[in-house]
């Protein structure tokens, strides 16, 4: 099977600091790939490089027929919006916005008309059982609320891709669960591949396999094989 | 863990038969591995000769076994003493993983290679788990979510030791 998204041969620096050094890896459409390692590994930087957050001084990102690598800013911010989502480890809701604009601002953005957006954001509200918070601002909910808010807006516009970072890395045990076991159902019914990053091996529990990253090299069975 | 005691918790709420006290255990306690009769009944019978346990009536019919049991007041007391008691905390320092691991540095083979492997069958196993308890009841959580902890436990170790394997390697090869 063809690879959804693919990094190949990856590396980055930051200042003379190597983060990545021929870093590879591939993720399928639909599956859920956990991506471990110390902390200082890379597998923040090689993530962030897949999402084309931060572009790679060598190797290319390609994603289906796209090479993410190739591409100017703002195509690349356009295909980010359309095809991807994100969950960070402290949510990075727009702290002005209720959590329900929040929720709608990705369909919002795909020109999509305030009522039809605000209808849909309540019910992923409601399927992330935190519809009770629809009217409040990010700073007045928990952070199990405010995550759940986030999984709701990565996975609203129906990306391929949702990248999720630290997911859980703020939150306890039980709310962190939660959000896991919501995040990857949710992904599984709408058919999204999850790429996540933690250094909790219950997190990456809830994956289908793991990618570790080591010294800035991904062991990806997959590619290696 | 020890399954004389666990019958005898099961029987402090009330007397009950050998076939209740086999679905029960495996109900709470078995997880994918259900109790044999022959478990059950040799664990009653040890039980009854100390005195932990009386049969509490014989009823009539034709089924192997019909008869009650009932907790005495010694099996009260082994059973609240049993539960006041801490459990040893185990110590793996000596445990096969270290051992390889030391022997893999010994020997010259690559233990980043060893602790890579171990972690991917550690999550192999943690991902069942997972399963189990996302398709459990809160008996079947509680009990995954121990084995769970455990299983990173190891990982954790396993992290650390990947992190001083320079320093494992000088002090092995001294």
């Amino acid at each position: 099977m063809s690879a959804l998204l693919e990094g190949d041969r990856l590396d980055k620096s930051f200042g003379p600091t190597p983060a990545l050094r021929g870093a590879s890896i591939a993720v399928e459409a639909g599956e859920v790939v956990a991506i471990v390692g110390a902390s200082g590994s890379g597998k923040s930087t090689l993530l962030h490089c897949l999402a084309g957050i931060v572009r790679p001084d060598a190797g290319t990102v390609r994603y289906g027929d796209a090479e993410l690598t190739a591409m100017a800013d703002g195509e690349r911010s356009r295909l980010r919006r359309s095809e991807f989502g994100f969950v960070f480890q402290f949510g990075h809701l727009v702290p002005e916005l209720t959590c329900l604009e929040n929720v709608a601002l990705p369909l919002r953005l795909a020109g999509i008309r305030r009522r039809e957006a605000e209808q849909r954001a309540l019910e992923w509200l409601a399927r992330v059982e935190v519809e009770q918070v629809a009217r409040s601002l990010p700073g007045e909910v928990s952070g199990g609320q405010a995550q759940r808010v986030a999984v709701a807006r990565a996975l609203i516009g129906g990306p391929s891709v949702v990248f999720a970072d630290e997911p859980t890395g703020a939150l306890d045990s039980l709310n962190g669960e939660r959000v896991m076991q919501l995040l990857t159902a949710a992904a599984r019914e709408t058919g999204a591949a999850v790429l996540l990053v933690t250094h909790e091996a219950r997190v990456a529990a809830y994956s289908d396999r793991e990618v570790t990253v080591r010294d800035g090299v991904a062991r990806d069975l997959r590619v290696l094989a | 863990m020890s399954l004389p005691r666990t019958l005898l918790g099961l029987l402090d709420p009330q007397p009950a038969h050998g076939y209740d006290l086999k679905r029960s255990y495996d109900q709470h306690f078995a997880g994918e591995k259900p109790l044999a009769y022959g478990q059950v009944y040799a664990a009653l019978a040890r039980m009854l000769s100390n005195g932990l346990i009386e049969v509490a009536g014989v009823e009539a019919g034709d089924g192997p076994d019909r008869k009650r049991y009932a907790i005495t007041d010694a099996g009260v007391t082994e059973l609240r003493s049993w539960l006041a008691t801490p459990e040893p905390p185990a110590a793996y320092l000596q445990s096969t993983l270290y051992t390889k691991i030391v022997l893999a540095v010994l020997t010259g083979s690559d233990p980043q290679e060893l602790l890579d492997s171990q972690r991917s069958a550690h999550l192999a196993e943690m991902r069942v788990l997972t399963r189990r308890k996302q398709g459990g009841d809160l008996a079947t959580q509680l009990v995954c979510d121990h084995a769970l902890l455990h299983l990173e436990a190891d990982l954790r170790w396993l992290e650390l030791t990947a992190a001083r394997i320079d320093d494992l390697r000088q002090a092995v090869t001294r």
